[in-house]
C-alpha cells in the first residue's frame, strides 16, 4: 500500500475505542467528540460533535448512521486506503457514532470502483457479528444493537454530496436535496441520519482510544488532531500521508518530494489552487481546508489543460438540476476551450468571471458552488499565462481570403 | 428528488422577518417565496408552480439571506427563525440575468410562430430582466425532432426548459409517470420511457403536463387549420358541440377574470366564424345520465336482487377520456367495473351524423362534426377506432379552449363584447345538470337528481334544498358520501318500466358514492376497490382525470392554479342555478330534447338495442402494454 508515513490508525487496537466508549453515557460520549474539536473530514469540515449532538436530540423510531465512502474527489484516494487497512476502527466509529445518537442501522455507501472492497469487508463485518461487536447486546451491553450494511454507489460524484447521497440510497436519481430540512432532522425516508466521511469515523474510534485531549491537542485552535491527505501529480513519492492539522503546504510538498512546483490544487477539482508564492499557507480549516487531496502541478504543466480536464468532470458530473450548474459548467468548459485557441475576448472572459461568481452562489449544492473554483483561481494567479495564447488557425478565414 | 416540503406551517407560532427592509410577520414554516408574494413582493420563478412540490431547481427565485455564503432559492425555504432578507441585490440580480441567459443558449424557438407567444414564463422573464445581448448565443438550429405522434399532445424539446413541471405533474397530480429526467450533466433532459413519442407510453392524454409548462415545450395538438378548411369547404355542413367546461374559461383568454361564463356569447362568435350550427354538449351529458344511470339501476338489481355479479359493482363513470385509458392500463381485469355508456361528446358525434343528418335531410358524409372542450383527452377519444358508430368518423375534430380562443382572435373578435344568443335545434338548451358535468363531483350530483327523482317520484328539492347535492361537492381528491333512499318509494316511470319490475328493494336503502378526480387521486380509489377495500362497498363512483374536473382540463386557458379553477367551478354552479331562476329545467330527465329523442329516435328507451348500437362502447385491456394504440 502507498503509505508513506506513520499513520496514527496503525498504533490504535480495535475493540479499546469501543469499549471506551460504551462504558460512557449517550451523552458523555457526545461530548467528549464535541470536545476532542474533531471536524467532518469529507471537505466541509463541519463539527461532528454538533450534528450527533442535533441528531441525539430528535426524537424519531428509527435513525441512521451513513458512513460515506463515496471519495469522488479527484485525487482522492485515502478513504480507500483506510478501508484496506483499518476497516475495523471505521465500523467501530460507527457503532459508536449509532450509540451516541441512538440510531441502530448503519450503512455503508460505497464508491462503485471499490466493488474490490466489499467481499473483504463483508467478511469482517461478519467476523464483529461473531464476536459480539455488531448485531444485539454489543459487548454484551444491555440495549446497545448496531448493524451495518453495505450499499454501492454508481459513479456519480454529485452522490458523494450528503443529501444526493441519501436521494440515492432511497432508489431516486442522484440530486441534490433542499435545505433545510437537514439530514441530522430528515434524512434517508424521512429520519434523523448522520452522514460522516470514512476517515471522520475512523478518527471517532481513536478519539475514544486515547482519549479527546490527546486529539484536542494536535494540530490548530479550530482545527483539532491529524490529517489524511492523498497527495498526487508531480511529486517523487505519491501516497497517503498523515500531517498535523496546520502543517504548511511547502513542508507537505517536501516530503512527498515535490518536483518544481508551480501551483497545488487543495480539495481536488472542487478545491482551490494555492500558488508556490502561497506554499507558506497551512493545512488547516483556518486557511486551507480540503477533503484530503493534494494535486501538484510541476513548471511543465500547461494550466488550461489541467483546467479543461476538470471542466469536463464537471460539465459531466453536475446532476443537472440547477440551470445555473448544468450549463453554467458547459459554457465555462467551452470559455476554456476559447482561450486555448486563442480566440476569447476580454469581454467574454469577464462575462465568465460574472458566470463563475454566478454559480459559486446560486448552485443549490457544494458541486456547483465550487465548480468554477479552479477557473477563477486560475485566472486570479496566472492571468498572463493563459491569455494571448496564439490563435489556432482559422479555416473559415482562410476560406474568406481565398474567395 | 427531494420534492416534498417537509416543514409544517405552524400558525401558532409567528416570525418576524425582515424582507428589503420591510418588517413582516408570518407563521412558522411558511416558505420564502409564499411569504414574500403575499406580502406584495415580486420573487421571479420558473420551475416553482401552485400545484406541485418545490423542485429549487431553476434557481430563478433566489435570494440573499443575511449571513449565509450562497444565495437561496425562496421557494423551497421554509421560515423557521428570524432572518433578513434582500430581493434584489447585485449578486441576486447578476445570478438571475446569467441564469436567463443561460437557459436562451439552449433554447431554440420563434416567439412569433409560437402558440406560447404572450403567455411564456421565459418570454416574460426575459423581458423582465431586460436581456439585451445574449453573450452565450441562442440556437438557430432544432437539436430535436419535434412529436407529434400523439393525437392529443405535441413535444417540442428545443422549447424545454428543464423546470421538470410536467415530471412533477405527471407523478404527483396524476399518478402516472410519463416523464422522467434522464441523464446526467450537459446530458441531462426531460424524458419519456425509452425517449418514446407521447403516443407510445402510458400517457392518458389529459394535458395536465401542458397546462403547467412554462413555455411551448408541450403544447396540444392543433386542429384549427382542420377546422378553418372544412369552414371554408361550402359543401360541407360544419357543426359544433361546446361543453360547459369551456365556456366557464374562455373568457380569461380575452382577459377577463376567471369565473367569467361566456356561453352565449360563444355562440354567436362561433356563429360568425362560420359554424352552420351551434349546439350544447349538455344535450348528450343528460343523456348519459339517462343511459348511464339506467345502467346503474340495472346494476344495482342485478347484483342486490337477483345476485348476478357479472356486471359488477360498484360501477364507475365513463364519461371522461383520461381516465378511461388510465383504467384500460392500471385495472385492465376490472374494465366490467365501467359503465359502457359514451361521453357525452361521443354521443353526440353519433348522434349527428344519424338522428339530426336524417332530421335535416343531410348527407352525413357531408357533415363535419367539431367539439369544443377542456380536453386534449378529447382528441384522443375521437380518433378511437371504436368511435365511428355512425359509420363516419362520430367527431372529426376537437378544439381545446385555448384553440378555440386563437380562432376567435384570428377572426377579429373580441368575445366578451359580442351579443348574447341561443344554441340551434333540434338539441335545444339542456339543463343545468349537463353544466354541472364540468366540476368533479358533477356528474354523481346530476345522475343522483335523476335516479332519486325515478325512485322516489317525488322532487329532488324536497330531499335537497336547491336540488343541490353538497356531499358530492367540494374539491378533495378523494370524496364519498351516502345518500339515503327515503323509504317511500313511487312508480317505475315508464321510460325504464320494462327494466325493473318496482322499486321496493331500494326503499330505505343506502346508496354509497365515491368522487375522485386527479389520477393520482382515482389510482387510490381504484387499488382500494382492487383490494377490496372501503371504496369496494360503493355502488356508483365518479372519476375526472383532471384535478377539479373538466373545469381544470388539459385544454383550458393557461395558467391554472387553485383559485382559477375554483372561480371556474363556482360559474358552473352559477349556470346550473339559473337554469331553475330562468324557469328551465335542472334536470336531465326533464330536458325536452331528450324526452323527444327517446320517442322518435331511441324508441326502446335508454339501455335499448338502438342505445347500445349508438350511445355505448367497450374498452380495451391495455395494462402494461404501450404502443400507438
Ligand atoms: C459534490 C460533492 C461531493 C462530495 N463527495 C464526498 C465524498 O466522496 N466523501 C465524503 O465524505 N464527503 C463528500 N462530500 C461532503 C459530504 O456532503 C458531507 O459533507 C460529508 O460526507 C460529511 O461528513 P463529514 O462531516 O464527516 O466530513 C461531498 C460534497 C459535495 C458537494
Ligand atoms: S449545484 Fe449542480 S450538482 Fe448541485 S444540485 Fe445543482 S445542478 Fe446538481
Ligand atoms: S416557448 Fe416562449 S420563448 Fe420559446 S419561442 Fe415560445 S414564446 Fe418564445
Ligand atoms: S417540457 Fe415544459 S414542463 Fe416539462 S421540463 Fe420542459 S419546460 Fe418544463
Ligand atoms: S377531466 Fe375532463 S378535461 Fe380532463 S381528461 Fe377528463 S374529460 Fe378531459
Ligand atoms: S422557482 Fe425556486 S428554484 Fe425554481
Amino acid at each position: 500500500m502507498n503509505i508513506r508515513n506513520e499513520v496514527t490508525f496503525s498504533t490504535i487496537r480495535p475493540r479499546d475505542g469501543l469499549k471506551a466508549a460504551l462504558e460512557k453515557s449517550r451523552t458523555e460520549v457526545v461530548d467528549d467528540i464535541l470536545r476532542s474539536g474533531l471536524k467532518g473530514r469529507g471537505g466541509a469540515g463541519f463539527p461532528t460533535g454538533i450534528k450527533w449532538k442535533l441528531a441525539a436530540e430528535e426524537k424519531a423510531d428509527e435513525k441512521y448512521i451513513i458512513c460515506n465512502a463515496d471519495e469522488g474527489e479527484p485525487g482522492t484516494f485515502k478513504d480507500r486506503v483506510i478501508f484496506s487497512e483499518w476497516a475495523d476502527l471505521v465500523f467501530e466509529g460507527m457503532t459508536i457514532a449509532g450509540y451516541a445518537v441512538g440510531a441502530k442501522t448503519g450503512i455503508i455507501y460505497l464508491r462503485g470502483e471499490y466493488g474490490y472492497l466489499r467481499q473483504a469487508l463483508e467478511d469482517k463485518l461478519a467476523a464483529r457479528h461473531q464476536e459480539g461487536l455488531l448485531g444485539d447486546k454489543i459487548m454484551g451491553k444491555e440495549g446497545v444493537s448496531f448493524d451495518i450494511h453495505i450499499h454501492m454507489g454508481c459513479g456519480a460524484y454529485v452522490c458523494g454530496e450528503e443529501s444526493a447521497l441519501i436521494e440515492s440510497l432511497e432508489g431516486k436519481r442522484g440530486e441534490a436535496r433542499n435545505r433545510p430540512p437537514f439530514p441530522v432532522a430528515k434524512g434517508l425516508f424521512g429520519k434523523p441520519t448522520v452522514v460522516n466521511n470514512v476517515e471522520t469515523l475512523a478518527w471517532v474510534a481513536a478519539i475514544f482510544a486515547l482519549g479527546p485531549d490527546w486529539f484536542k491537542h494536535v494540530g490548530t485552535e479550530k482545527s483539532s488532531g491529524y490529517k489524511l491527505l492523498s497527495i498526487s501529480g508531480d511529486v517523487a513519492k505519491p501516497g497517503v500521508y498523515e500531517f498535523p492539522m496546520g502543517t504548511k503546504i511547502s513542508a507537505i510538498l517536501k516530503t512527498a518530494g515535490a518536483d518544481r512546483p508551480k501551483a497545488a490544487v487543495v480539495g481536488g477539482a472542487s478545491g482551490i489552487l494555492v500558488p508556490a508564492k502561497d506554499f507558506k499557507r497551512a493545512i488547516c480549516f483556518e486557511d486551507v481546508s480540503t477533503g484530503g487531496s493534494v494535486i501538484v502541478l510541476s513548471e511543465d504543466r500547461d494550466f488550461l489543460d489541467i483546467l479543461e480536464n476538470f471542466q469536463e468532470f464537471f460539465a459531466d458530473e453536475s446532476c443537472g438540476q440547477c440551470t445555473i450548474c448544468r450549463l453554467g459548467n458547459v459554457k465555462l468548459l467551452e470559455g476554456i476551450r476559447l482561450l486555448k485557441e486563442g480566440r476569447c475576448t476580454t469581454k467574454h472572459l469577464q462575462k465568465l468571471c460574472t458566470l463563475g461568481a454566478a454559480m459559486q452562489a446560486a448552485s443549490k449544492c457544494g458541486l456547483g458552488q465550487a465548480s468554477p473554483n479552479m477557473f477563477l483561481s486560475v485566472l486570479q494567479h496566472f492571468k498572463g499565462e493563459v491569455l494571448g495564447r496564439p490563435q489556432a488557425e482559422d479555416h473559415f478565414a482562410n476560406k474568406r481570403k481565398a474567395s | 428528488m427531494n420534492k416534498e416540503t417537509t416543514t409544517k406551517v405552524d400558525a401558532t407560532k409567528m416570525i418576524d422577518i425582515v424582507i428589503d427592509d420591510r418588517k413582516i410577520s408570518v407563521p412558522s414554516g411558511t416558505m420564502l417565496l409564499d411569504a414574500a408574494r403575499q406580502n406584495g413582493f415580486h420573487i421571479p420563478t420558473l420551475c416553482y408552480h401552485e400545484d406541485l412540490s418545490r423542485a429549487g431547481g431553476c434557481r430563478l427565485c433566489i435570494v440573499e439571506i443575511e449571513g449565509q455564503r450562497a444565495l437561496t432559492a425562496s421557494c423551497a425555504y421554509p421560515i423557521t427563525q428570524p432572518i433578513k432578507v434582500k430581493t434584489t441585490s447585485r449578486r441576486v440580480r447578476e445570478a438571475r440575468k446569467t441564469t436567463l441567459e443561460l437557459l436562451l443558449s439552449e433554447h431554440c424557438g420563434d416567439c412569433y410562430s409560437c402558440v406560447r407567444n404572450g403567455n411564456c414564463e421565459l418570454q416574460s422573464l426575459a423581458k423582465e430582466h431586460g436581456l439585451a445581448k445574449l453573450p452565450f448565443g441562442h440556437p438557430t438550429e432544432k437539436a430535436f425532432a419535434l412529436d407529434t405522434l400523439s393525437p392529443s399532445i405535441v413535444r417540442d424539446m428545443d422549447k424545454c426548459v428543464d423546470c421538470g413541471r410536467c415530471v412533477r405533474t405527471c407523478k404527483e397530480l396524476q399518478g402516472i409517470g410519463v416523464f422522467e429526467t434522464v441523464g446526467r450533466g450537459n446530458r441531462k433532459g426531460i424524458s419519456t420511457f425509452q425517449n418514446k413519442p407521447m403516443a407510445e407510453v402510458g400517457c392518458i392524454n389529459c394535458g395536465q403536463c401542458v397546462n403547467r409548462c412554462p413555455t411551448g415545450a408541450l403544447t396540444e395538438k392543433d386542429s384549427t387549420e382542420d377546422v378553418w378548411a372544412a369552414i371554408n369547404d361550402p359543401t360541407k355542413h360544419v357543426v359544433i358541440q361546446t361543453a360547459p367546461a369551456p365556456r366557464a374559461a374562455v373568457g380569461e383568454e380575452f382577459g377577463l377574470d376567471p369565473g367569467n361564463a361566456m356561453t352565449w356569447e360563444l355562440n354567436t362568435a362561433l356563429r360568425q366564424i362560420g359554424f352552420d350550427k351551434v349546439f350544447d354538449t349538455n344535450f348528450t351529458a343528460d343523456l348519459t345520465i339517462l343511459e348511464e344511470g339506467t345502467e346503474l339501476i340495472l346494476r344495482l338489481y342485478k347484483n342486490l336482487v337477483e345476485k348476478d355479479t357479472s356486471q359488477p359493482l360498484p360501477q364507475f363513470t365513463s364519461c371522461c377520456p383520461g381516465w378511461v385509458k388510465f383504467f384500460e392500463h392500471v385495472h385492465p381485469e376490472m374494465l366490467a367495473h365501467v359503465s359502457s355508456a359514451k361521453s357525452p361528446q361521443q354521443m353526440f358525434g353519433a348522434l349527428i351524423k344519424t338522428w339530426y343528418a336524417q332530421l335535416n335531410d343531410i348527407d352525413p358524409e357531408s357533415i363535419v362534426s367539431v367539439s369544443l372542450m377542456p380536453c386534449s383527452a378529447k382528441k384522443f377519444e375521437c380518433n378511437r377506432p371504436e368511435m365511428r358508430d355512425s359509420g363516419l368518423k362520430d367527431v372529426d375534430f376537437v378544439l381545446t379552449t385555448r384553440e378555440c380562443a386563437k380562432m376567435i382572435r384570428e377572426a377579429g373578435i373580441h368575445l366578451p363584447s359580442l351579443p348574447k344568443s341561443d344554441f340551434d335545434d333540434p338539441f335545444g338548451t339542456a339543463t343545468g345538470s349537463g353544466v354541472i358535468f364540468g366540476n368533479t363531483g358533477g356528474v354523481m350530483e346530476a345522475a343522483l337528481r335523476s335516479v332519486l327523482e325515478f325512485v322516489t317520484g317525488l322532487k329532488v328539492e324536497d330531499i335537497f334544498e336547491n336540488a343541490n347535492i353538497l356531499p358530492v361537492r367540494g374539491m378533495e381528491g378523494c370524496r364519498f358520501a351516502e345518500v339515503k333512499v327515503p323509504e317511500k318509494v313511487g312508480p317505475v316511470p315508464p321510460m325504464i318500466a320494462h327494466l325493473v319490475p318496482n322499486w321496493e328493494w331500494l326503499a330505505g336503502q343506502t346508496l354509497r358514492v365515491g368522487i375522485a378526480h386527479g389520477t393520482k387521486n382515482a389510482r387510490k380509489i381504484l387499488d382500494d376497490v382492487a383490494d377490496g377495500g372501503f371504496f369496494s362497498t360503493c355502488h356508483f363512483i365518479e372519476v375526472m382525470a383532471c384535478p377539479g374536473g373538466c373545469i381544470g382540463g388539459g385544454g383550458q386557458p393557461i395558467p391554472t392554479s387553485p383559485a382559477i379553477r375554483q372561480a371556474r367551478a363556482d360559474a358552473i354552479y352559477k349556470e346550473d342555478l339559473a337554469y331553475g331562476s330562468k324557469g328551465s329545467v335542472r334536470k336531465s330527465h326533464e330536458n325536452p330534447a331528450v324526452l323527444r329523442i327517446y320517442k322518435d329516435f331511441l324508441t326502446e328507451g335508454p339501455c335499448g338495442p338502438k342505445s347500445h348500437e349508438l350511445l355505448h362502447t367497450s374498452y380495451w385491456p391495455r395494462g402494461k402494454f404501450i404502443g400507438s394504440w
